[in-house]
């Protein structure tokens, strides 16, 4: 590999880590706005 | 407050965009090294973002200890993982540069090897904070903050007084750097530090809004259908 390729590789790794991470904060926001869905058809009990 | 997320994620990513063209086109290349140098401005930000991030960990690990605020176990929780995450950048890109420079990916000297123990420490803690079930996960996860912190130092002064074969840091141990360099490196660290702050903003809302719906959650269960207290 080059040195263009290892460039490459580090800044497309770095941004693979922190879209992956952004990618599991939104999925769990999804899962939690479902269970908020969830609580509202409940409703109220007391 | 809300209004000016979205605001300030487009900012961010200005500023991004603007330090990656600086990276990769304004910065003078290096002549030893060549393009392979330019990993730097995304390797040294990152490990000084983290960093950052630990010692925020370690403060609000303190405060939690002390005044038991479940606001400060939150900020824990969140500048440890995001901190984690950029502590794996520091990991993934240094071996990158390793390779073409010194001819091989890893070797086990001080600084590695504590980077390596210190991302170890706070998987741990996140591990901790999963998958324990016990009420007292945050005081005993906060203890192990404090105790983890203390590596932070650790790892930074390890190039000082241990021989390493990594090289020496840019501020602060004695060494120089092209101004234009130290000035593409600043850049990239402030833009990687408004991403990290945007990240742990919205990481923080996430947790808060978790326990809200837990608590909601724990309420309906003490319920019965008719609406009494069991």
């Amino acid at each position: 590999m080059s040195g263009n390729g290892y460039l490459f590789a580090a800044y497309a790794v770095t941004w693979i880590i922190h879209i992956t991470y952004l990618g599991t904060i939104v999925r769990r926001y999804k899962r939690l706005q479902g269970e908020i869905e969830a609580l509202k058809k409940t409703g109220p009990r007391s | 407050m809300k209004k000016a997320f979205p605001i300030l994620g487009v900012l961010t990513a200005i500023l991004l965009s603007y330090a990656l063209y600086m990276a990769l086109v304004w910065a003078p290349t290096e002549k030893t090294m060549g393009n392979v140098q330019r990993i730097f401005y995304y390797h040294v930000p990152s490990a000084w973002t983290a960093f950052i991030l630990f010692f925020v960990n370690f403060g609000a690990s303190i405060v939690y200890l002390i005044k038991r605020k479940p606001a400060a176990d939150i900020v824990a929780l969140v500048s440890a993982e995001v901190g984690v995450v950029f502590c794996s950048v520091v990991l993934v890109t240094g071996p990158i540069w390793a390779r073409p420079v010194w001819g091989i990916w890893w070797t086990w000297d001080m600084r590695l090897t504590s980077t390596l123990v210190l991302w170890l420490i706070y998987v741990s803690y996140l591990f901790l904070r999963r998958f324990s079930s016990s009420g007292e996960t945050p005081t005993l996860a906060a203890a192990l903050a404090v105790l983890g912190a203390l590596c932070v130092p650790f790892v930074y002064f390890s190039i000082w007084f241990f021989r390493t074969q990594h090289p020496q840091p840019v501020m602060g141990g004695g060494g120089s750097i092209d101004p234009r360099m130290l000035h593409v490196l600043l850049i990239n660290w402030l833009a990687f530090s408004c991403f990290a702050l945007l990240v742990c903003w919205s990481r923080y809302r996430l947790e808060k809004l978790q326990r809200d719906v837990d608590q909601a959650h724990a309420l309906e269960s003490l319920m019965d259908p008719r609406g009494s207290i069991r």
